[in-house]
This record gives C-alpha cells, sequence and structure tokens, in this order.
C-alpha cells in the first residue's frame, strides 16, 4: 500500500501546472461554495434569530383558537400549574408569559398602530436580550407603569424619555381600552419591522389595560438545545390539551421556512452547477493522466501488477488532487468566514433600504456552522469518488497488447 | 491457415530441461479486410539457460511470437506450455501473477516507471511479489551492481542515459528470478558501446544465474552473441541454428 501511496503521490507531480490548476479549481471551487453557503446561511440564522431569539421563541402554548382569530378573546388563564406541566420537560429551560394585542399610540401630534407586548421583563431579557437594546432610558422593572419603545417609533411620534404615549384599544371582550403611559425607555429591536411598532409593557399593566386581568395570549417555550425542538414539542403536544395549543417558530412563520427553503433550493442549484463544472475539471485532468500513460500502465501489468492494484494507485492519485483542494480550500475559507462571520458586510443605498422594508437588517451576515464547511468537503469527496470510477473502469478495460503499442 | 514449414526444424538433442512447448502457434489478424497472419503455424522448444535470438524482417512476426510467450497477447490458435502450466488455459488475473512469478520483460523503449528511482524500479517486482525488505534490498543491490549501476540507484529515469535506463530495465527483469527473460529488440535505441556493453551483462548473468533469455532483434551485434538464432519469415521459422 505504500508502494501504490508513493507512486500515486509522485505521479501526481509529472505535471505540477497541470496538476495544480485542477487543485486550484477546486480550491476555488470549495472557497466559493463554501462562502456562499456561509453567507446564505448567515442570513437565515439571522432571519430565524429575529423570529426566535428576538420575538417567538422556539414555541409558543396559545389558547387552541387564538392563532386563527388573534383576538384577545381567545386568551387563557395564567396559570403556575400549566407552567410547572411544561417546566416538568428536561428539554425546557424557562417559559415567558406574555399578552399580546394592537392598538392605536398617539403621543402629542401623531398617532401610529403599535404591537403592545406585556411581558416579565427578566426573562424577556432572557430571551431577547432587550437591556442591551435600550438605547435611552432604562428596561422596565417589575411592576413598572412605563413603556420600552422602538426606536423608530419614537421617531415617529417624536417621543423621548418620560414624554407620554396614549394608548387606545379594544380590551378582552369588547372592553375599551385606552391609557397613558410614561416612555421609561427606547430599545432598537433587532427586528427593523418591530422597531417601527414595538411597544413593551410589564404583563401586569398590559393585562390592566386590556382588562385581560391574569390572561395571557400566548407562554413563550424556551428550550435549553434548538436542535432538540422537534423533541421537545412532541412531547409537549402530547403533554397538553385543550383548550391549549403549542406551535414550534416554523408553524408560527411559515412563510419564512418557505422563503428559507426556496433561497436554499436556489443555492443548491448554483453549487451543483459549480461543482460540476469542476468535476469535469477533475475528469478531464484524470483521463488526461491515464491517456498519456496508457503504456506505462500497460508495462505495470505486464511486469506483474494485479488490473485493481493499478486502479488502486489511479483512486489514490484522484483522491489526493480531490483531498488537497478541498483541504486548501477549507484552509483558507474557514478563517476567512470566521472573520466575516465577526464582520458582516454592511450594505448601502437601495440595497440597504430594500432589506429594511423586509424586516431585515442591512447586512450580510455569515455563519460558521461546522456544516458550511463539511459539506464542501464532502461533496468534494463524493464527486472525487465518482470520478475515479472513470480510471477503475479504465484500467480494468485495458487491452493490454493495445496499452503497450499506445 | 497457410502452410508453415515448421516439422523440418527440429530443435537438437539435448539434456537441457524444455522450460517452453509451442506448438502448432498461429496468430491471425482480422482488422482490415486482408486476413494477417502474424503468426503462421509455429511450433518451438526452448531449453532452460538458452540465450535464444528471434530474427527476421519487419513483419515477421518476432514481437508477436514473443508477445504470445509472455502471455501479453492471445494466440488465434495453438498451445504454448511454460513448465507444464498451458498458459491459454490462465484466467487473466492469473497470467499477470504467473509473469510476475516466471517472466522477466525487457522493452526496446526500456518502459521503467518514471516516478520511480533505479532501485524502486528494480524492486517493483519484488514488491508485487511481496518479498521481504531485507531481500529485495539486498537483490536489488546486487543486480544493480551486476548491470553496473551501483552509486545510480537513487537516479530516476530520466536522469538515466538510454544504456544506463536499458540496464536498469535487465535488473527488473531479473529481480523476481525468473524461468526465462523476454527482450523485445532492446537493443535498438542503443549505441554500440551500450549495446555492447549490455549484452556482455545479459549473457554473463545468463551464465551466472542460468536464467534463459529470449530476444527478438534486427541487430547483428546480439546475433552474433546469441547462442542460438531463430528466424521468422511471414510467421514462420525458416531457420533454428544453435552455435557449438
Amino acid at each position: 500500500m505504500r508502494t501504490n501511496l508513493k507512486i500515486a503521490w509522485r505521479n501526481l507531480w509529472r505535471n505540477k501546472r497541470r496538476t495544480l490548476i485542477t487543485v486550484a479549481s477546486i480550491f476555488f471551487g470549495v472557497l466559493l461554495s463554501a462562502y456562499m453557503t456561509s453567507m446564505q446561511e448567515g442570513s437565515y440564522e439571522k432571519m430565524v434569530d429575529m423570529v426566535v431569539k428576538y420575538y417567538s421563541g422556539a414555541m409558543q402554548v396559545h389558547h387552541e383558537n387564538y392563532w386563527e382569530s388573534k383576538s384577545i378573546n381567545d386568551t387563557f388563564e395564567e396559570s403556575q400549574d400549566l407552567n410547572q406541566l411544561i417546566l416538568a420537560n428536561e428539554e425546557v429551560d424557562f417559559v415567558i408569559p406574555r399578552l399580546e394585542s394592537f392598538a392605536l399610540a398617539s403621543s402629542e401630534e401623531l398617532t401610529k398602530g403599535v404591537m403592545v407586548v406585556g411581558t416579565v421583563p427578566e426573562p424577556e431579557n432572557r430571551l431577547t436580550s432587550l437591556k442591551n437594546n435600550v438605547r435611552q432610558g432604562s428596561y422596565l422593572s417589575d411592576n413598572d407603569q412605563g413603556l420600552l419603545i422602538g426606536e423608530g417609533l419614537a421617531d415617529y411620534l417624536r417621543l423621548g424619555i418620560n414624554d407620554t404615549l396614549v394608548m387606545i384599544s379594544q380590551g378582552y371582550h369588547g372592553i375599551s381600552a385606552a391609557g397613558k403611559y410614561p416612555v421609561r425607555g427606547i430599545i432598537k429591536h433587532a427586528s427593523p419591522e418591530l422597531n417601527k411598532m414595538i411597544v413593551y409593557m410589564e404583563l401586569k399593566n398590559c393585562q390592566e389595560f386590556f382588562s385581560a386581568n391574569n390572561r395571557l395570549t400566548s407562554l413563550v417555550v424556551n428550550i435549553k438545545d434548538n436542535n432538540e425542538l422537534e423533541k421537545s414539542l412532541r412531547k409537549l403536544r402530547e403533554t397538553l390539551n385543550s383548550p391549549y395549543s403549542i406551535m414550534s417558530w416554523q408553524e408560527m412563520s411559515p412563510e419564512m421556512v418557505q422563503q428559507i427553503e426556496s433561497d436554499r433550493a436556489g443555492g443548491i442549484i448554483m453549487k451543483a452547477v459549480l461543482y460540476i463544472v469542476i468535476g469535469f475539471g477533475i475528469l478531464g485532468t484524470i483521463m488526461m493522466m491515464i491517456a498519456e500513460r496508457r503504456r506505462e500502465f500497460g508495462v505495470m501489468i505486464a511486469i506483474g501488477m494485479q488490473r485493481y492494484k493499478l486502479a488502486t494507485i489511479l483512486f489514490y492519485e484522484t483522491l489526493f488532487i480531490g483531498m488537497i483542494g478541498a483541504l486548501s480550500g477549507l484552509l483558507i475559507s474557514i478563517p476567512l468566514l470566521s472573520f466575516q462571520a465577526q464582520n458582516p458586510i454592511p450594505l448601502t443605498g437601495q440595497a440597504a433600504l430594500v432589506m429594511e422594508d423586509y424586516g431585515f437588517e442591512p447586512y450580510m451576515f455569515f455563519s460558521t456552522e461546522p456544516s458550511v464547511f463539511w459539506h464542501q468537503a464532502l461533496t468534494v469527496f463524493l464527486i472525487t469518488l465518482v470520478i475515479a470510477l472513470y480510471p477503475i473502469f479504465s484500467a480494468n478495460r485495458m487491452k493490454l497488447i493495445n496499452a503497450l503499442h499506445a | 491457415m497457410g502452410t508453415h514449414n515448421h516439422q523440418t526444424i527440429q530443435p537438437h538433442n539435448h539434456t537441457a530441461m524444455t522450460i517452453i512447448e509451442i506448438k502448432e502457434l498461429f496468430k491471425t489478424y482480422n482488422d482490415s479486410e486482408v486476413e494477417v497472419h502474424a503468426v503462421n503455424g509455429v511450433d518451438l522448444n526452448i531449453e532452460e539457460g538458452e540465450f535464444t535470438a528471434i530474427v527476421g524482417p519487419s513483419g515477421s512476426g518476432k514481437t508477436t511470437l514473443l508477445n504470445m510467450l509472455g502471455g501479453l497477447d492471445q494466440p488465434t490458435s495453438g498451445n504454448i506450455r511454460i513448465d507444464d502450466t498451458d498458459l491459454g488455459k490462465l484466467k487473466s488475473s492469473q497470467l499477470i501473477d504467473f509473469r510476475m512469478k516466471n517472466i522477466g520483460f525487457v522493452f526496446q523503449s526500456y518502459n521503467l516507471i518514471p516516478v520511480l528511482t533505479a532501485k524502486e524500479n528494480v524492486e517493483f517486482v519484488m514488491h508485487l511479489q511481496g518479498r521481504p525488505k531485507k531481500e529485495r534490498e539486498a537483490r536489488t543491490m546486487q543486480l544493480l551492481e551486476a548491470v553496473g549501476l551501483k552509486g545510480r540507484e537513487d537516479s530516476r529515469p530520466s536522469k538515466l542515459s538510454g544504456g544506463q535506463q536499458q540496464r536498469v530495465a535487465v535488473a527488473r527483469a531479473l529481480a523476481s528470478k525468473p524461468k526465462f527473460v523476454l527482450a523485445d529488440e532492446p537493443t535498438a535505441n542503443l549505441d554500440s558501446k551500450s549495446t555492447e556493453n549490455l549484452l556482455n551483462i545479459m549473457e554473463e548473468l545468463n551464465k551466472q544465474e542460468k536464467i534463459t533469455f529470449i530476444f527478438s532483434t534486427h541487430d547483428q551485434r546480439v546475433v552474433n552473441k546469441a547462442h542460438r538464432v531463430i528466424t521468422l519469415e511471414d510467421g514462420k521459422i525458416i531457420s533454428d541454428n544453435r552455435k557449438k
């Protein structure tokens, strides 16, 4: 085996330039493909983060009719028993009770539709890290009578800290809801869309505003490991009965899941084209390597080398080319993409506006998930394996006497 | 099948053991519209330790005969037995094994493995045979010394002259201690000094190691050295002369 490896390795460098060109094509293919995948996955991660980490959490428990009606009437009563039942699942980390609805919010001169989220400040911060996003004023405290509003909303309504915001809405079972609240803090929400319309209130304060005492629209369920989502969802579904229902973030945001899937499919097609080009590049090199060494192969078989051993050498050569290309590609792409992940590329001009219109931050984010890298290595390895079949067939089909006269 | 006069030429009486026995050997090519009888009914015995040259004009069937003798090509009909082994009955992989153990090859264009050094080229067949490292190294050094290439063992073929490469090829052919060596026009690409040198080496090895050599050649210098000269014409043996 050592001799076969040695021969294969030395054969690679018989035509250095050609080998290096082939290796370079794989290198750039892997780099490009890793870059593209990292950018795609980075943006998906950001999108999911925006939904999961900054708003919905991994799962939510609702009243079974709530998701259809989105009405404050389809709420459920806050209960310690329910909390305990959910927390009894070992995958569950913590829960956040929320009461959410919409209201008209007015400052001295302006009015705007807003989304009101009543929540418990500390667990809410644990999920969304809202405290870190406070730009002016302070974060909500327990029993706080003030509000935390998005920066965009504050700008629109021209509100500052301690200014008063007046809200009117429809409360529980049609009771009119109205109140005026001081602005305790202004936050920059990670979601540009929510940044323009969000109002956070302390839960009790919110329940009072909507006359929905002790009622919740949702119980946000956070799990310790997001990879365990399916498992814990299945378990909680078995645990929770009517009138409760539980939904995963994917079920609550199907458009986003679909958007990610279709975008991912587009990326796969692009990468497939890229890899097909690389594959034919490797195949071309291997075919040339075989064509110009037919006589040598003939001699090797003539003096006693079994065809399968010859095929093994050719297999190693193909594998070496693939491995050198893929490893060098990974070697450069890992630090490059790690750097990019720490320093996302800011978008400017029209592109930035479009992104913000869609509710995303105007940055190109990068992912450094291991799959971004090992998928490329695996793909090149599989392509190499497929291409390596050619020299194996070729060695087995070779007519010895023709090869000797080549 | 054409007529052939193999009956008229019989080997001399001798006591040496026959290692190659060829009977009614034909090789016909039908590639073009005309049938070509490259080997046209050859009967031939080769004895152990012979130093034989097969001569004849181009197209007389020398190389085809040698190829069939080496199991590199299949006869259209007829039979080749080497030490009681009928080559025609061996499967492709068995034939490769048989060649590895019993036949050494020296080609006109040397055909060394370019990525291996002289030493590694000589060792290569022993490697395939699975011989222990110590034995391989000792045999390689002995052979390289015998062909006058001591000190050049780490040179790759591209760094050796044609004569040196052919000497490595001879050492490679002998490395596995084969029953016989087939050399297809081994001196065709060599100058006269290298030719003489190579022939002397092969003659010496023939004497020392009792290895049978069979050459196909056009070269009169090879013919002069040979102990037996078989002349082919149109695929038939027209003469078979042994020297005293």
